[in-house]
């Protein structure tokens, strides 16, 4: 059934390129606020404040870059895996331009001090409305394809995908259920303890589900797909998929350890991210497992470093994430930098890197070809890359364990050894560095910005044509 | 003490996790299966021309990692509380652990500042072992408004100019740390009108020998023995009972610009020391007191 039907390259294409331009916009904003904090007289105005960019990076990288890759990722992946083009295209195409313009809304407002206060969810209740119109759109697009499938099974990948977005719009609306009292200005539903739970409920999920679950779906494309070899256990991709998806719920609590959510709560949100370890680990086991008999490709396919990188990274960071949320530990990680390096090691180590890779499969072929403009510079990218993750966790780690002990240092007749500011003077070293290791990462994507515009420029946007399912069944 | 408005509450978190943890036990143990002789069977389904999946069992190592974290949880769930009302075997709260440190604490470090709190305050404000403790409480407790070097800042008072709001006697430094203060002008904006306000303004300038503009301070005058002489007395020089600033000298809280005092005069200021009686307990705060006191004094002596 060899139709002439072709997929629909043309959102994924668009979704690919603003990856890297938003990845690259964020990134810098990144950069921009580990400056200020190393040199203080750089917060010029209060619309380039420390505290309005932060959010505005926190927004760009997570929602605008690894947005822009889940989408671009997800659509390629569910009409390559379903072997059928995007259910209703159009709306596909609305989801991009939405999606744009939320991110556009929210480099305007978060500047100018509109903000909700709620971390990760800052943007206003109109922006919230627009977001729950594209996010409906987006899951109408996804599942149809689904449903208008041509195999009689939905591969790993898709699952994934679709959970991400089936509980990243569950989350969206009940964390920003607010009170609007004027256009820009807007009340929380809840209160006190059940609003910071509700926000940790989210905020931690937007971790789970929209930070790991989607770029599991993405890794279980590309992995196999760059590699050349198959998944390598079903029976672990299908425990692992259930238990994570069933125990991440759970583990917003660990966020408000001490604090006045109630006892039974807290030692929730520890006992099931220490649950988590495991169905977490199951998705690296799966992912590094799968290049048993390929791991020769890895001297020679920058691709695929960046891809095993991530994986490990992301190995790395599930196991520092169960062990941060044990009470005792988190006495003293809690408030310090520890908390940005082990959220780095994460969002730069494992989502920033896996959608580097995907992005770099993805490019070529939209434009018919199956390479990059140069492999090198690819290998340049990864490298750079690798070294900047580094040296940002490892600075932070110091600096958070640093801070955590100067922070529970008492003198003898029990006052502190040290004042905040003193652990503040103390850090400064290590902001340095992680600056340093911020700058690299950026440089590595204004590398790909390059290698990218060499590989479209002059080429003409090609839609492949869909694949009949294979015999094998 | 119940988290819960209701029993409804308890049973459904209980429900839950009871849920969850029996939901993840079941998945892995009815996937526990062993690799069988020969070669690992890989799947029929193909997609996209090349991905395939093996059915490869669960690495061992991994089962047993899962099982050692839903087994901790469960032994957690019997020891702690957790399962919504239970408290747990071993009767543990975070607000017993935190009463039960904080009194070790006093049982340790209670002998030290009770040695002093016997000692008058200006005796322990010469005291160096004293005054040791007392910068580190103030760093601790004080320098995020009135400065590690306690020369406070806009809108906080300079501790060590020798110029007090409400009086720089050791009785009542120490009330001041006790029970905090309310700084509060009332905006007279309304009353004088945008052309008074800068008359009085001028007029205040002129009493601590600012640069003014004599006829606006001649009429400002006026306006400020009907509105201003209340608190701050018929020659500007403050009351300390009020905390009311002396304006004749060189002290200025907020600022002595003309358009600072011209914003404090429309629109009012009000101001708040803090309360620390419950918070740090009198001894400490004899200490402070005693510190705060050696500031203005050692100050005196330069």
């Amino acid at each position: 059934m060899q139709s002439q039907a072709s997929y629909d390259y043309a959102v994924v294409r668009k979704f690919a390129i603003m990856t890297v331009v938003w990845g690259i916009v964020g990134m810098l904003v990144g950069v921009i606020i580990a400056a200020q904090l190393v040199w203080p007289q750089l917060n010029f105005h209060e619309w380039l404040h420390f505290g309005r960019l932060r959010p505005l990076h926190t927004n760009a990288v997570i929602f605008a870059f690894g947005g822009c890759a889940l989408f671009a990722t997800s659509y390629f992946v569910v009409q390559r895996t379903c072997h059928t083009s995007l259910f209703a295209p159009w709306l596909a195409e609305l989801t991009f331009w939405g999606w744009q313009l939320i991110i556009v809304l929210a480099a305007v407002t978060l500047p100018l001090g509109i903000t909700t206060g709620k971390e990760y969810a800052e943007l206003e209740w109109p922006i919230d409305i627009l977001i729950t119109v594209v996010w409906v759109a987006y899951a109408v697009v996804f599942f149809g394809t689904i449903v208008k499938r041509k195999t009689p099974h939905i591969y790993v990948a898709n699952w994934f995908y679709g959970s991400f977005i089936l509980a990243v719009a569950v989350l969206h609306l009940v964390n920003s259920a607010e009170v609007p009292v004027s256009l820009w200005k807007s009340y929380s539903a809840y209160a006190g303890v059940q609003d910071a739970m509700i926000q940790w409920w989210y905020g931690h999920n937007a971790v789970g589900f929209f930070l790991t679950a989607g770029f599991l779906g993405m890794m279980y494309y590309f992995v196999p797909k760059q590699a050349e070899r198959p998944v390598y256990s079903y029976r672990l991709s299908v425990v692992h998929f259930w238990a994570l998806i069933f125990t991440y719920m759970w583990a917003g609590p660990h966020h408000l350890h001490y604090t006045a959510l109630p006892d039974w709560a807290q030692s929730l949100g520890m006992t099931f991210s220490l649950i988590l370890l495991a169905p977490s680990w199951g998705g690296m086991i799966n992912g590094i497992m799968t290049l048993s008999g390929a791991w020769h490709k890895l001297r020679t396919d920058p691709i695929l470093k960046f891809l095993v990188t991530s994986l490990s990274f992301y190995g790395m960071s599930t196991f520092e994430g169960p062990m941060m949320s044990i009470k005792t530990v988190n006495a003293l990680s809690h408030y310090t930098d520890w908390t940005v390096g082990h959220v780095h090691s994460g969002a730069l180590g494992w989502v920033a890197m896996i959608s580097i890779g995907a992005v770099y499969y993805l490019l070529p072929r939209m434009y018919g070809k199956n390479e990059m403009y140069s492999t090198r510079l690819i290998t340049l990218h990864f490298w750079v890359a690798t070294v900047g993750v580094v040296l940002y966790i490892a600075s932070m780690w110091i600096a958070g364990v640093m801070q955590g002990l100067m922070s529970r240092a008492v003198n003898g007749d029990g006052t502190l050894t040290y004042a905040f500011v003193e652990t503040v003077k103390a850090s400064y070293p290590f902001w340095t560095i992680r600056l340093l290791g911020g700058v690299l990462f950026l440089v590595g994507m204004l590398i790909m910005f390059y290698n990218m515009v060499r590989t479209i420029a002059g080429q003409k946007a090609v839609n492949a044509p869909v694949l009949a399912v294979s015999a094998a069944h | 003490m119940s988290d819960f408005v209701s029993d409804f509450w308890h049973y459904y978190v209980t429900g839950l996790v009871v849920l969850s943890v029996a939901f993840c036990i079941w998945i892995l143990a009815s996937n526990m299966t062993r690799r069988s002789p020969g070669p690992v069977s890989l799947h029929d389904h193909i997609w996209d021309e090349t991905l395939q999946e093996y059915n490869h069992p669960l690495p061992r190592w991994w089962m047993y990692l899962f099982w050692l974290t839903l087994f901790f949880a469960i032994g957690y769930y019997f020891l702690y509380p957790g399962l919504g009302n239970l408290p747990g075997k071993i009767g543990w709260t975070s607000v017993g652990q935190y009463q039960e440190e904080m009194k070790k604490a006093d049982e340790q470090f209670k002998p030290i500042y009770d040695k002093y709190l016997k000692q008058d305050l200006l005796a322990v404000a010469v005291d160096p072992e004293a005054q040791a403790m007392g910068q580190r409480l103030f760093l601790t407790y004080c320098a995020q408004c009135h400065g590690a070097d306690a020369r406070g800042a806009k809108g906080y008072p300079n501790l060590t100019d020798g110029d007090w709001l409400y009086g720089g006697d050791a009785a009542t430094v120490k009330a001041t740390i006790v029970g905090g203060r309310q700084g509060v002008m009332p905006a007279l904006g309304g009353v004088l009108g945008a052309e008074g306000v800068k008359d009085v303004a001028n007029y205040v300038r002129s009493l601590s020998g600012l640069a003014h503009d004599s006829l606006r301070a001649q009429r400002g005058k006026d306006a400020f023995m009907q509105n201003c002489v209340a608190c701050h007395g018929p020659e500007g020089k403050g009351n300390q009972a009020l905390g009311a600033p002396n304006l004749t000298d060189r002290v200025w809280l907020y600022g002595s610009s003309e358009a600072t005092i011209v914003e404090t005069v429309s629109k009012g200021r009000q101001n708040q020391m803090p309360v620390f009686k419950d918070l740090l307990g009198e001894p400490k705060i004899h200490l402070l007191a005693a510190y705060v006191i050696g500031l203005s004094k050692n100050q005196d002596k330069q």
